[in-house]
Order: C-alpha cells, then sequence, then structure tokens
C-alpha cells in the first residue's frame, strides 16, 4: 500500500529522512514513533507529497509518488484521509457542513454526501453534533469530526498526525478505539505519535525513526523508556484518583 | 454548474469580506487606466489630425514679400506649371487668404475685422500631383526671389507622425508599468483573502481539491476587481471626454480645421481595451497571489 524504497529527504541544514527503506501493507495499522524532529512529519509529507524526495522512490496504492506530476496529487489525496493533532475544522461551519466540505470540494453528487455524512458522524459517535458549530465542543468531540472528515471519503489510507496530542488520557483512548474500528473495516492506518501507552497498549506495528533513520520496526512495544512529548503518555500508569487531578490541570494549562 | 456557482458564490463572498481593500484597489486601478485613457485620447486625436493633414500633403504655399508684384508671382506660377509633378499653380491674394482664415474661423471670424492691416502674406498655391517630387519642388521653390517663405506642409504631417509615435510609444511604456502596478495591488488584495482562507485552503488541499478548483473564487474575485475598475474608468472618461469635447471641440476644429473623435466612437474601442485589461490584470493578480501559496 505504502513503500519507501531509500528515500531520502533534506531540508537546507537538517536531515529529513535518510536512506529509509519501508513497507507498509494494506490493512496494516502502524505507529510511527520516535523523539522529536526525528522525521515523523517529514515521512507523513512525503507520502502525501506535500513534500518530495531528493533521492529514492514512494509507492502508494501502486503509485509512484516521487514522479508524479503537479496535476495527478489531488487524486493522490484522494485516496488518503488525514488527521492532525490541532484538529484544523473550519469554525464558521457546523460540524455536518465541515464532514460534508469534504466532499463537496471533490464535486460528490448531493445524494451521496446527504448519506455518507451522517453515516460518517454516526460512525463516530458525534451525529447528534451534527448542528454544532467547532467551538461548542469538546477536544475529544472535534477530534471526532476531524476523522469523520478524513473518512467520509473512504479513503484506503488513513494518516493521522499526533491524533491525540490534545487529548487527555481517557478521551485519547476513545479515539484509538475508533481508529482501530476504523482500521479493522479495511482502512490502512498510519499514526505518529508519542503516546506510549497507547503503542503498548494496542499491540501494532511499531516504526520506530530517529535521526531521519528507521532504528527500530516491530510489533508491539513503543520502546522507549521516558515520556517524550506529550502528557497521555502517563496514560494508563496513574491511578484514577491521581489521574482525575491531573486531568484538570491538563485542561487549565493544555489547552487554549 | 454547480461548481460553477459554488466558486462564484465564493467570490461574491471574498469580496464583501474583504471589501475596504477590495474597494482600494479598484479605486488605484481605476486611475491607472484613466492615466491610460489619457493617453489614449491624445494618440486618438494626434493620430486622426495627422490623418486629416496628410491630404494637404499635396500643395506647397509659397509666400511672398508685400513688395513682390502680381506679375513676378505670375512668372513663379508660368515656371511651376512647366515642372514635372504639378497639376496646378495659382496666385492667392493677401485678401483671399483673409477671407479663408475668417470662413475658418467661423462665428468668431468678427474677431479678425479688428486688425488694421491684413497680416497675411500674398502666395502662390502649387498643387502636386507626385507627391514624390514635392522634395524637390520645394527647393526649387526656395531659389525664387521676392519670397517669404515656402510652406511645405510635409514637414507639419512629419512632425505630427512623429509626435503619434512619440505618444504611441510612452504609451506602450507606460502602460507596460501601468499594468505591472495594477496587478502586484490586485495581487496583494487578493493575498489578504488568500490568508484569510488559509485554513479552508488546506483542508482543500489535503481533501484533494484541484488547485484550479481553489483557484476558482479567487481568481474571479480578481476579475470581478478588474472588470468592475474598467467600467469605473470607462464611465469617467465617457463623462469627461464627452464634456471636453462639447466645450472645446468647436474651437479645435476651427483652429486645426480636423474634428476632435467623436466620444462614441472612442468610448466604444476603449470598451475592449479596458474590459480586456481589466480581466487580464484581475486573473493575473490572483493567479500570481496564489502560485506560493499552491505549490506544496
Ligand atoms: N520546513 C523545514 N525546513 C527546515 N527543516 C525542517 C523543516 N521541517 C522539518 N525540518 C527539520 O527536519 C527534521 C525532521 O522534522 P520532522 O518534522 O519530520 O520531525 P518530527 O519527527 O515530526 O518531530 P515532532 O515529533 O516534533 O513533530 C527536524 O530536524 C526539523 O527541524
Ligand atoms: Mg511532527
Amino acid at each position: 500500500m505504502i513503500e519507501f524504497d531509500h528515500v531520502t529527504k533534506r531540508y537546507k541544514s537538517n536531515v529529513g529522512l535518510d536512506d529509509v527503506s519501508v513497507k507498509i501493507d494494506e490493512g496494516d495499522f502502524v505507529f510511527l514513533v520516535g523523539p522529536s524532529g526525528a522525521g515523523k512529519s517529514t515521512f507523513v509529507k512525503l507520502i502525501l507529497r506535500e513534500l518530495v524526495a531528493d533521492r529514492g522512490t514512494i509507492t502508494v496504492k501502486g503509485k509512484n509518488v516521487t514522479k508524479m506530476s503537479a496535476r495527478e496529487v489531488p487524486k493522490l489525496r484522494r485516496n488518503i484521509g488525514i488527521v492532525f493533532q490541532d484538529f484544523r475544522l473550519l469554525p464558521k461551519k457546523t460540524v455536518y457542513e465541515n464532514v460534508a466540505f469534504a466532499m463537496e470540494i471533490i464535486h460528490k453528487p448531493r445524494k451521496a454526501i446527504k448519506k455518507h455524512v451522517p453515516q460518517a458522524l454516526t460512525m463516530m459517535g458525534i451525529a447528534d453534533k451534527a448542528k454544532k458549530y467547532p467551538d461548542e465542543l469538546s477536544a475529544g468531540e472535534q477530534q471526532r469530526v476531524a476523522i469523520a472528515r478524513a473518512i467520509v471519503n473512504r479513503p484506503k489510507i488513513l494518516i493521522a498526525d499526533e491524533p491525540t496530542g490534545n487529548l487527555d488520557p481517557d478521551t485519547a483512548w476513545e479515539i484509538m478505539q475508533l481508529l482501530n474500528q476504523i482500521n479493522q473495516l479495511g482502512t490502512t492506518i498510519v499514526m505518529v505519535t508519542h503516546a506510549k501507552d497507547i503503542v503498548d497498549k494496542m499491540e501494532k506495528r511499531v516504526i520506530a525513526i530517529e535521526k531521519g533513520r528507521i532504528v527500530r520496526d516491530e510489533k508491539g512495544m513503543y520502546g522507549y523508556k521516558e515520556a517524550l512529548a506529550d502528557s497521555t503518555n502517563m496514560f494508563d500508569t496513574i491511578a484514577v484518583k491521581k489521574r482525575d487531578t491531573f486531568r484538570a490541570g491538563f485542561r487549565r494549562g493544555g489547552r487554549k | 454548474m454547480k461548481t460553477f456557482f459554488y466558486t462564484l458564490k465564493q467570490a461574491f463572498i471574498q469580496f464583501g469580506r474583504n471589501r475596504s481593500m477590495s474597494l482600494i484597489s479598484i479605486f488605484a486601478i481605476t486611475c491607472m487606466l484613466l492615466i491610460l485613457s489619457l493617453f489614449f485620447i491624445m494618440f486618438i486625436n494626434v493620430n486622426a489630425a495627422a490623418e486629416s493633414v496628410k491630404g494637404d500633403y499635396n500643395s506647397i504655399e509659397i509666400f511672398l514679400l508685400d513688395e513682390t508684384t502680381p506679375e513676378q508671382a505670375d512668372v513663379m506660377v508660368q515656371d511651376m506649371k512647366q515642372q514635372k509633378g504639378v497639376s496646378d499653380a495659382f496666385y492667392k491674394t493677401k485678401d483671399e487668404a483673409m477671407a479663408e482664415f475668417k470662413a475658418r474661423w467661423g462665428d468668431n471670424g468678427y474677431l479678425l475685422d479688428g486688425l488694421a492691416d491684413n497680416p497675411l502674406p500674398n502666395s502662390v498655391v502649387v498643387m502636386i500631383s507626385d507627391l514624390e517630387q514635392a522634395d524637390a519642388l520645394a527647393a526649387h521653390a526656395e531659389e525664387y526671389e521676392g519670397i517669404e517663405d515656402v510652406k511645405y506642409y510635409k514637414s507639419t504631417v512629419d512632425k505630427l507622425l512623429k509626435a503619434t509615435k512619440f505618444i504611441q510609444i510612452s504609451a506602450v511604456i507606460l502602460m507596460i508599468f501601468l499594468i505591472i502596478v495594477s496587478i502586484i495591488v490586485v495581487s496583494n488584495t487578493i493575498k489578504l483573502t488568500v490568508f484569510n482562507r488559509s485554513e479552508e485552503i488546506s483542508i482543500m488541499k489535503y481533501v484533494g481539491a484541484t488547485n484550479w478548483f481553489i483557484r476558482g473564487p479567487f481568481l474571479i474575485e480578481g476579475i470581478l476587481i478588474g472588470v468592475l475598475s474598467a467600467v469605473l474608468a470607462l464611465a469617467i472618461t465617457y463623462l469627461l471626454y464627452g464634456q471636453i469635447v462639447d466645450i472645446i471641440g468647436d474651437q479645435v476644429y476651427q483652429m486645426l480645421s480636423t474634428p476632435m473623435v467623436p466620444v462614441g466612437f472612442l468610448i466604444y474601442n476603449f470598451a475592449w481595451i479596458f474590459l480586456a485589461l481589466g480581466v487580464s490584470i484581475g486573473s493575473c493578480g490572483s493567479i500570481i497571489s496564489m502560485r506560493k501559496f499552491l505549490n506544496a
């Protein structure tokens, strides 16, 4: 489904990716882990062809992305759903409109929009929020909207760059359940994360990147002892009581 | 079709949201088009004058000194009639010249009655049938005794043609300059809207909207700015030039004996030029403003 063959991507002075070869099969669920600045987002952007590799070839769904012309890029992206840490919903559109937007701009017929948007919202458990605006929703609900938008066009691949980064542990875990469901329906998922506990608990394939190189690729564990970035790493390791106090603090400090 | 309406709707919404900037750029582009139209008007009128004066190519007028007798003049007339390329030659008294002059001044002719003396000279008018000979004939006329000046209209026409050429070249340079400035003005205005909608655009890109689809509303917004400026500039030109023709048209005709280009003809021709300019300025401006944004 996704294949990197000796891919190198450099920025002016930094290394993005350095001679990376990896293969992700159809239906896989892959975690991409590694310290900050390791090249995880670079990896994701190369798949989406937001960036073009300096060397090597990237194949997505049998198409050579590195040789792709700018005109073919939209077609590529229609096959890939994407979810970000900061949701990226349009604040002036309702939940329904935000999801429908993804279909409208690629000229899907109105009938299909009317059918698929409610389906996606129901699947994400937010059908009752359809008429609300993003700022009326909790962070978890907003991320569900973002995921609904990412899958409403039924992409073969779903890419999530730290989708739980802004969420508290419980909500993060709920989101993981939803992603797992989507994966079970046949969508290949690549998820960038710093959340050790989520990775350990999910027991999926883990690709670890450091300084632009793949240092580990195996099923199971997150592999880093320390919590690398966001607080969701502490998921599950904190007793319930403690967690509640923590969550209150997180809400105060973490989100705007 | 649905896409088209979506694009159109977005363009108007953007235009509305960005109203003050849009109006400022319309104002700026209208001013540029007006400067341009000033040059076009000069060009067209000088050109028309040159065309009509060209008819005078075929005559040389030899102005005589006051002491030159009609008999001496008759010698010149006869000599000229012998020359190759001359169709006719005749003697014109200062009184005849004054009568012609008065006729040309029309209603204002009475002003000339105030003159104590007729300041115009007697002259010999030579009609030329072969323009190739004009220069030689003029040179020949210069050699007569008792003449004050040889007026050969080719030099006037040449001067006019030179003026047209000069105005033409300046107009082209000015036009290029103004178009570039206008495109920059539009592109900066559009950039503002693009910036306001950058979030939406980035989502559109991620979901796989084509560049042209994303560009559409901005393109229309730019074209809207361009076309509105063109219409405004056209209306102002129409009103002002109409007034000018009304006020000084008669005088210009009397003095140059060529009419000013009528306002209807002018506007009809300007309409196409301005609209074409407006559309190209608008679309170039918006495409430039989005170029960096879409290349990712
Ligand atoms: N646009 C850019 N210009 C220059 N250098 C860049 C650019 N984007 C990323 N880099 C550099 O490339 C390296 C890899 O960046 P990347 O964003 O892929 O890291 P990451 O693994 O996603 O990090 P994080 O976990 O913090 O999101 C880093 O050293 C980063 O500074
Ligand atoms: Mg990153």
